[in-house]
């Protein structure tokens, strides 16, 4: 073994990697493998598949039906990931710039809410915004101030809300990161040579925390375009994302085939979106 | 604005929660002057600089620059500029983006800008460098960098936070001599915070040093080394003998000190020291002769070589003197070959002028 190793140095470290690859390509490369390849066949008629070869899923993709559903998807997240980054950047610089021992405190309660089922929080979002017994418009109701109950749930607001509430840690903390390893001598000298606050911000924070900006975005805007748990209860099963038609793909319409497709290209939608964005900010000098 | 000080402190003071940091501090700093502030780290000189930068504001007391109370100006509206302890440049930027942070800021008309860059890069010897980062750099030419992000504003005062702090000894000794040449070209007032007092001592025209929050002494090099008018400064400063003893007899600003039975030397008093008081006596190693004819004008005592230490240029000399007190004399190695006349174990005769030696009173011997 000892006269192996020294033989070929690299195979102490394939050895080191083999259990890690064997995990990535029986669960990662295989099951996505799959995906791409049940989206050239054709549906069997209890789910599953036939294995006859067929362009035809890939192009039922783009009929208007579906492709609204996937640009209303993109759509929402994107309102998702700015509004995301709108509320927690100032939080994460918030939390960056207290004392130590508070930012640990903050960083908790931050987490403390996601302790509980997602799924549960969603239906406490239900329970708040209901139209007609939900928490909200019961009291606005009750004291006089609406007439009519507000429209709360069952549209993209309702999905936007539920999409925020529940990335927003995943914007804040990699923002966090970058901010509190910021070396607060630099907003000094940038002061000290004539910058007012905005511009400190705009030529000094802003470009350095770019990092934690790209990390939370694409932590937010991935799940977010994919969502099917958060439409499916606060959509009110009208407003609807991509995720609710793959998984009615592949739950309902037993048509896997076509799940197979409109997953394909959604991950490719994707890639597409996280190489673009990390070429755009990278190229302005980020790697700092 | 050419007359007065360029910088002014009245009666500052600066309060962290209980800890006073700044002590009624008043100093005026002349136009064109390289000014250093010395002293242990927590005396409280980085946070003077930090008052007149506008990082922080007094707790009371007022700063002025050419004139102007600064108040709560912030410090984009100050003028002067800072070189950071660690430099502080801009990651992201390069060379030429981070000296022209400044101009920017104020407006200057671009070739202007990239006029003045050029010429502020060739200043610190780094043309050609612009379009670097500042990782790609050494901590030499960073420090540079910093430096020509600074000049190139023409502040009317330049503010250094122990630049020269995280360079090796060799750079740390080249970059002072180049920065005081520098200071001298441009004409722009420099305060200077170290803790090396001989880096103090071989750029500054006046040096204020500083412990716990107060400034002790302000003067030339030549007047906190020979003339300190505390003991933390003659301690501080240079290497000290001292002698602890009861002053018994003043003839004018001198006084005779006892230290004990058999030795009596002659000091001058420092203000308000007077008979029968406790006092201390410095003298430096350097202002002591070895067997030399008794003078008017010198103390003269006896003791015996303990040691010997050959430091290279120097040799050092311990000497017993009776009972427990022991004085470094400290002579140079001039001769072709280390030959000294006298060796440990002997018998010998120290001299020192008593003009060089302070009797500083005992009590409140931190100040």
């Amino acid at each position: 073994m000892q006269r192996a190793l020294r033989r070929y140095p690299f195979l102490g470290a394939w050895l080191l990697l083999s259990p890690a690859a064997t995990w990535l390509f029986v669960f990662f490369i295989a099951p996505l493998f799959i995906v791409v390849l049940y989206g050239f066949l054709e549906r069997g008629t209890y789910g599953g598949v036939v294995w006859r070869f067929n362009l035809e899923n890939f192009g039922r993709v783009f009929d208007p039906l579906y492709l609204n559903t996937f640009l209303r998807s993109v759509y929402i997240a994107v309102l998702t990931t700015l509004i995301c980054l709108v509320v927690g950047y100032p939080l994460a610089y918030f939390i960056a710039t207290r004392q130590p021992a508070r930012r640990n405190a903050l960083l908790l309660a931050l987490m403390i809410p996601f302790w509980t089922n997602f799924l549960i929080r969603t239906y406490a979002w239900l329970t708040i915004l209901r139209t007609n017994t939900g928490l909200i418009n019961t009291m606005l109701t009750s004291l006089g101030i609406i007439e009519r109950p507000l429209p709360l749930f069952g549209n993209d607001f309702a999905i936007v809300l539920g999409l925020v509430y529940g990335w927003l840690p995943d914007m804040v903390l990699p923002i966090y990161v970058a901010l509190e390893r910021l070396d607060k001598s630099l907003l000094e000298a940038a002061s000290d040579l004539y910058a007012p606050g905005s511009q400190v911000f705009q030529r000094v924070v802003w470009p350095l925390s770019l990092p934690g900006v790209v990390a939370g975005s694409m932590l937010v805007f991935i799940p977010s375009l994919g969502a099917f748990v958060t439409p499916s209860i606060l959509g009110g099963g009208k407003s609807l994302m991509i995720g609710n038609i793959i998984s009615n793909q592949f739950l309902a319409a037993h048509d896997w085939p076509f799940g197979s497709a409109l997953s394909t290209l959604m991950m490719g939608l994707m890639l597409a979106a996280t190489l673009v964005y990390f070429r755009s900010t990278t190229r302005r000098g980020v790697q700092a | 604005m050419r007359s007065g000080p360029a910088v002014e402190l009245r009666d500052v003071v600066k309060r962290f929660g209980s800890v006073t940091a700044v002590d009624h501090v008043t100093l005026q700093i002349r136009d064109g002057e390289f000014f250093s502030l010395l002293g242990p780290s927590g005396c409280g000189k980085t946070t003077t600089l930090r008052l007149i930068a506008g990082f922080e504001i007094p707790t009371s007391g007022e700063v002025y620059i050419s004139g102007e109370p600064q108040g709560y100006l912030p410090a984009f509206q100050r003028p002067v500029n800072t070189v950071f302890q660690h430099y502080a440049l801009f990651p992201h930027m390069t060379v030429a983006q981070n000296v022209s942070f400044g101009l920017e800021m104020t407006k200057v008309p671009a070739t202007e800008i990239k006029r003045r860059v050029e010429e502020a890069l060739e200043l610190v010897h780094l043309q050609g460098m612009g379009n670097r980062r500042p990782k790609q750099l050494s901590g030499g030419q960073q420090q540079r960098v910093a430096l020509a992000r600074a000049l190139v504003n023409h502040p009317k005062v330049l503010l250094l936070d122990e630049p020269l702090g995280a360079l090796d000894l060799k750079l740390r000794k080249a970059m002072q001599v180049e920065l005081k040449a520098l200071q001298e070209r441009v004409g722009i007032t420099f305060i200077y915070v170290t803790h090396d007092q001989e880096e103090a001592l071989t750029m500054s025209d006046r040096i204020g040093v500083m412990n716990q929050g107060k400034l002790l002494q302000v003067g030339t090099a030549r007047e906190v080394y020979e003339a300190p008018t505390s003991r933390f400064v003659s301690d501080f400063i240079g290497d000290t003998n001292y002698l602890y003893g009861v002053v018994s007899a003043v003839r004018g600003e001198v006084g005779e000190i006892v230290v004990d039975a058999d030795l009596r030397i002659w000091a001058s008093l420092v203000p308000g020291v007077g008979i029968g008081q406790q006092v201390i006596v410095a003298f430096r190693p350097e202002k002591v002769a070895l067997n030399v004819p008794e003078q008017e004008g010198q103390n003269t005592v006896s003791g015996r070589v303990r040691e010997l230490i050959y430091t290279g240029s120097n040799s050092t000399f311990l000497v017993e003197l009776t009972g427990t007190q022991v004085v470094t004399v400290k002579q140079p190695n001039t001769g072709a070959a280390f030959d000294p006349q006298v060796h440990a174990g002997d018998l010998v005769k120290l001299s020192w002028p008593i003009a060089a030696s302070k009797a500083f009173s005992e009590a409140g011997s931190t100040n």
